[in-house]
C-alpha cells in the first residue's frame, strides 16, 4: 500500500457568502504527480492555498506524511515540505535569482554568507534535476519559464518534499511546458510527490498518474489517469457533457469586407515584427490567424484596429481605409463598424474597476442611447447591461459588481457582449478564450459561429490550435511575422503544427 | 584669500544645512524602500524638534532631550504604520494628517507648558549639542588651505552631524548586505512574495518605520537643539518635503541621497551668502529671489536632469492578500 504524502479530511471554507471549497477529501500518493482540474473559480487555487497556510480552513484536517498539522502560515508548510509555485510569481523582479531564492530562507544575518550558502546548494540542485539557470541573473531579464523554475529552486531548496503547481503552463510557450514537464518526472523519480492544477485536460493526461476533478468548491471524482478519457475529464468538470468541437454548417461567404495589403509592422526597437502580409475577410466567413504566440499576431492585430503604426500596407475597410499611423480614431472605426475584442481584457479590454454596466458601454459611452443631455443615462445602461447578463449568461449576474470581482471567463463575456451588440460588420478578436473554462469556451465559440452566419466578417486570432480549427472557415498560419500558408478547416493539427514551427517556410527559402 | 574663505563657509553652512536634510532622507528612504509612502516626515521632525527641546529644558540634558525626541518621532511613525499598514489606509491621507496633529498639537502644548507663545525656552550650554572640536583643529588653524578646511569645514559639528554622515554608509549596509536590508527592500518591490516566504509583510514595515521615525527623531532634535536654541513654531519649514524631493532625486539610494542633500543645502547656503550681495552683470538681486532659487533649482532638477525614477513598486499600496 502506497503511503500517503498528504491527507485532506472534510475541508470547508467560505469567503462571505461564497463556499470556496465544500467538503473536501483528497489522498495524495507519495512519489506520484497528482492532477487536480478544474472550471475557473472550481476552487482549486483556495484548496491548495490552505494546504499551503495562505488562507486557514474553517473546519477539517490535515494530514501530512500520516501525521495531523496544522497549517497557520506558509513557514508552517514550509518546515512540513511543502513548496508552492504560484500562478502569478512571487518573486521580486529586481532581485537576482540568487537573492529570491534565499528571501524568507537566509540562512545567516548577513547576506554573504546566506548567498554562499545557497550558491553551492542551488549548483547541486541544478545537477540533480536539471534545473539551469543563471544564479546572479535580474529576474525580470529572465524569459516567463526560467522565472517558473526559480519558483521551484526557491521551493526546493526550502527542502519541499512536496511542490504544489498553480496552472504553471498558463505563461509558457509550448517548448517551454514541455521542458517543465520533463523537470516534473525527473522530480518525480527522485522521490518528490507533485501537485498539478490545471484546467489542461491534455496537460493532465501527459503527465499525471492520478486526477481528482473539482467542480463548483466540492471534489466530484478522482480518477488513475490511465483509467479515463479527456471526454469523461470534461464532463466531470463542467457536469454535463460538453462538444470539444463545436458543430457549424458551410460558410456562405459574400463580398470582400476587411482587406489587408502588405502590412509590415516594426516594434519599438525597429524590428520587423509584420511582414508583408496581405489577406481578405469576407462577410460570412471566419479566418483564423493560427501562429505560437509572438510570432506577430498580436502587433498585426493591434494595427488593424489603429492602435499601432505600420509602416506600410493599408487596410481597408469597406473599401474604404483605415489610418495606420497609429493615431486612428477607435471610435471612428467603431462607427464604420469595426468592433476589436482585444487579447489582453485587462489591460485594453476592460476596466477592472469599473461596475460591469460601465464595461458593458466602454467606448460607445456617447452613443445616444446611453446619453440624456450632457450626462450618462443611467437606467438605460443598466437596463442594456442586464440585458446582456441574461442574454450571455454571465455570472453573478449583478451589473452592479466590480469588474475586478468576475472570473476571467465571464470577464471576457462582458467584453464580448459589448462588441457583438453593437451589431458590426467586421469583428475582429484576439484569443477569445484565454483563461476561460471549459464551458464558458464552448458559449463564446458558439457566438462567434453565430455571428458568421448572420453574415458578419470574423477575424480571430488564437495561439489554441483547436480553437483554430474548430472555429474557421480558412485558416492562415503565421511565423515569424508572415503568413507561411493557408489552409482550409479539415487540415490535420500536424500540417499547422509544421507551419506554426516554420518548418515548411525554411524549406521552401532553401 | 578672501573668496577661499568664502568658499569654505558657504561650504561649511551647506554642511550644517544640509543635515537635517539628509537625516529626513534617509528617514523616508527606510520607510519608502518597505513600500509605505512618507508624506509625515515633516509632521514627524516637527514633534521630534519639540520633544527634544522641550524635554532637554525641563530634564537640563541635551541627550534626554535627543531621546525623547527620537521616543515622540517614533511613537508618530508607529500612528503612521497602525493606519496605513495594519488598517490600510491611504498613506497619504495619514502622513498628511500627521502632518497637521504636529503643527497643531506642537504649538498648542509649548503655550501650555512655557507660555512664550509655543516657543519653548531658550536651551543653555549643557541642554544643547555642543561643538566636537577635533585633535589639533586649533593648532593646524594657520596652516594655508588644508588648515582652514580641517578646522572649519571638518572639525566643530556637532555629535549629529557626524551621526548623520555615519548613516549614510550604515543605510547603505543595512540594505545591501543584510537579510533584514534584503526583506526590506522585497517587501517594498512585491510584498506578496515575502508573505509567502512565510515572513510577516506588516511587522517588516512596522520595523522599516520605526526606523523612519528615529531618523526624523534626530533630524528634529538637530533643528531645536543644534541649529536653534529651542524650538520655534512651524520650524521644519518644509524641509521634510525637500528631503522627499531628494529622496527621488536621488532613486531612493543611500549614497545619491547624501549628494542630493548636499546639493540642496548647498543652494540654500549660497542663497543665504549672496543675500545682499550685488552679482556681476546682474547687479543687486531682491532677497526673496534668493530664497526662492533653491525651491526653483529643485523643480528644475526634477523635472528634467534626474532621468527616470523608479520608486519601489510596491509604494503607497497596503498590502491585501488576494482573494
Amino acid at each position: 500500500m502506497a503511503q500517503a504524502a498528504i491527507e485532506l479530511i472534510g475541508i470547508n471554507k467560505s469567503f462571505g457568502a461564497v463556499r470556496a471549497n465544500r467538503d473536501i477529501n483528497l489522498e495524495i500518493v507519495r512519489g506520484t504527480i497528482h492532477g487536480i482540474v478544474g472550471e475557473n473559480g472550481a476552487g482549486k487555487s483556495t484548496l491548495m492555498s490552505i494546504l499551503y497556510g495562505f488562507y486557514q480552513a474553517d473546519s477539517g484536517e490535515i494530514h501530512v506524511g500520516g501525521q495531523p498539522a496544522s497549517i497557520k502560515s506558509p513557514n508552517d508548510a514550509i518546515a512540513l515540505g511543502i513548496g508552492m509555485v504560484h500562478q502569478h510569481f512571487m518573486l521580486v523582479d529586481n532581485f537576482t535569482v540568487l537573492e529570491n531564492v534565499i528571501l524568507g530562507a537566509e540562512s545567516d544575518a548577513l547576506l554573504k554568507k546566506s548567498i554562499a550558502k545557497a550558491r553551492s546548494e542551488l549548483e547541486r540542485l541544478e545537477r540533480e534535476y536539471g534545473l539551469e539557470v543563471d544564479p546572479d541573473a535580474i529576474i525580470e531579464e529572465l524569459p516567463v519559464g526560467l522565472q517558473q523554475r526559480v519558483e521551484i529552486l526557491k521551493a526546493l531548496y526550502r527542502g519541499a518534499e512536496i511542490l504544489i503547481l498553480d496552472e504553471p503552463t498558463g505563461v509558457l510557450t509550448p517548448a517551454e511546458a514541455d521542458h517543465l514537464f520533463r523537470i516534473l518526472k525527473q522530480l518525480k523519480e527522485q522521490g518528490k510527490t507533485v501537485v498539478l492544477i490545471t484546467h489542461k485536460l491534455r496537460e493532465i493526461m501527459a503527465i499525471t498518474d492520478t486526477v481528482s476533478v473539482m467542480r463548483q468548491g466540492t471534489m466530484v471524482a478522482t480518477r488513475e489517469t490511465k483509467k479515463t478519457t479527456v471526454g469523461e475529464l470534461a464532463e466531470l468538470m463542467v457536469g454535463r457533457r460538453v462538444l470539444l468541437r463545436v458543430e457549424k454548417g458551410e460558410a456562405e461567404a459574400g463580398g470582400v469586407k476587411l482587406a489587408v495589403k502588405n502590412l509590415t509592422v516594426k516594434d519599438s526597437r525597429g524590428v520587423t515584427v509584420v511582414d508583408d502580409i496581405s489577406f481578405d475577410v469576407r462577410a460570412g466567413e471566419i479566418v483564423g490567424i493560427a501562429g505560437v504566440a509572438g510570432n506577430g499576431q498580436s502587433e498585426m492585430l493591434e494595427a488593424i484596429s489603429g492602435i499601432r503604426r505600420a509602416v506600410s500596407g493599408s487596410v481597408m475597410l469597406d473599401g474604404k481605409p483605415i489610418d495606420l499611423t497609429g493615431a486612428a480614431d477607435p471610435g471612428e472605426l467603431r462607427d464604420r463598424g469595426l468592433a476589436h475584442v482585444p487579447e489582453d481584457r485587462h489591460h485594453v479590454g476592460l476596466v477592472l474597476a469599473f461596475e460591469e454596466n460601465e464595461n458593458s458601454i466602454l467606448g460607445y459611452h456617447d452613443h445616444p442611447r446611453y446619453l440624456r443631455g450632457p450626462f450618462l443615462n443611467v437606467d438605460a445602461i443598466r437596463d442594456d447591461a442586464r440585458d446582456r447578463i441574461a442574454k450571455y449568461d454571465i455570472r453573478p449576474a449583478d451589473c452592479r459588481l466590480k469588474t475586478a470581482n468576475f472570473s476571467g471567463g465571464n470577464q471576457q463575456k462582458i467584453v464580448l457582449a459589448r462588441e457583438m451588440e453593437q451589431d458590426p460588420g467586421v469583428l475582429i478578436v484576439g484569443q477569445p478564450t484565454r483563461g476561460v473554462d471549459v464551458g464558458a469556451i464552448e458559449f463564446i465559440h458558439k457566438r462567434l459561429i453565430a455571428m458568421r452566419d448572420q453574415g458578419k466578417a470574423v477575424l480571430v486570432v488564437s495561439v489554441e490550435l483547436d480553437e483554430i480549427r474548430s472555429l474557421s472557415d480558412r485558416i492562415l498560419v503565421m511565423f515569424a511575422g508572415r503568413i507561411v500558408g493557408e489552409r482550409g478547416p479539415e487540415a490535420t493539427e500536424g500540417e499547422l503544427g509544421l507551419l506554426m514551427a516554420g518548418v515548411e517556410h525554411q524549406e521552401a527559402a532553401q | 584669500m578672501d573668496l577661499f574663505n568664502a568658499i569654505v563657509q558657504v561650504l561649511d553652512s551647506t554642511i550644517r544645512l544640509s543635515v537635517p536634510l539628509l537625516l529626513a532622507c534617509l528617514a523616508g528612504l527606510y520607510s519608502e524602500r518597505a513600500g509605505v509612502f512618507d508624506i509625515g516626515l515633516e509632521g514627524k521632525m516637527l514633534v521630534g524638534a519639540f520633544a527634544g527641546a522641550a524635554a532637554a529644558s525641563v530634564f537640563h540634558s541635551a541627550y534626554l532631550g535627543l531621546g525623547m525626541a527620537i521616543l515622540i518621532s517614533v511613537a508618530f511613525a508607529l500612528i503612521h504604520g497602525f493606519a496605513s499598514i495594519t488598517h490600510r489606509g491611504n498613506q497619504i491621507v495619514s502622513g498628511v494628517a500627521i502632518n497637521f496633529i504636529a503643527a497643531g498639537s506642537t504649538i498648542m502644548l509649548g503655550q501650555a507648558w512655557f507660555q512664550q507663545g509655543g516657543r519653548t525656552p531658550a536651551l543653555g550650554s549643557g541642554e544643547r549639542f555642543g561643538a566636537v572640536i577635533w585633535p589639533g583643529a586649533d593648532a593646524l588653524r594657520g596652516v594655508p588651505i588644508l588648515g582652514p578646511i580641517y578646522s572649519e569645514l571638518i572639525s566643530g559639528h556637532s555629535v549629529l552631524v557626524y551621526l548623520a554622515f555615519v548613516a549614510v554608509p550604515f543605510t547603505w549596509w543595512v540594505l545591501f548586505r543584510t537579510r533584514f536590508g534584503l526583506r526590506l527592500r522585497a517587501v517594498g518591490e512585491n510584498p506578496a512574495a515575502v508573505d509567502t516566504a512565510g515572513i510577516s509583510v506588516a511587522w517588516l514595515r512596522y520595523r522599516a518605520l520605526i526606523c523612519t521615525g528615529v531618523l526624523t527623531g534626530i533630524a528634529g532634535a538637530y533643528l531645536s537643539m543644534v541649529q536653534n536654541g529651542g524650538f520655534v513654531k512651524d520650524m521644519t519649514a518644509g524641509k521634510g518635503y525637500i528631503a522627499l524631493a531628494a529622496l527621488i532625486f536621488a532613486k531612493w539610494k543611500p549614497v545619491n541621497a547624501m549628494f542630493a542633500c548636499l546639493l540642496f543645502g548647498f543652494l540654500d547656503a549660497l542663497s543665504i551668502r549672496l543675500q545682499g550681495t550685488p552679482l556681476p552683470l546682474i547687479g543687486k538681486v531682491p532677497v526673496q529671489f534668493m530664497q526662492a532659487l533653491p525651491y526653483v533649482l529643485t523643480v528644475i532638477l526634477l523635472a528634467g536632469f534626474i532621468g527616470k525614477a523608479i520608486p519601489p513598486r510596491a509604494g503607497g499600496v497596503p498590502y491585501v492578500k488576494e482573494r
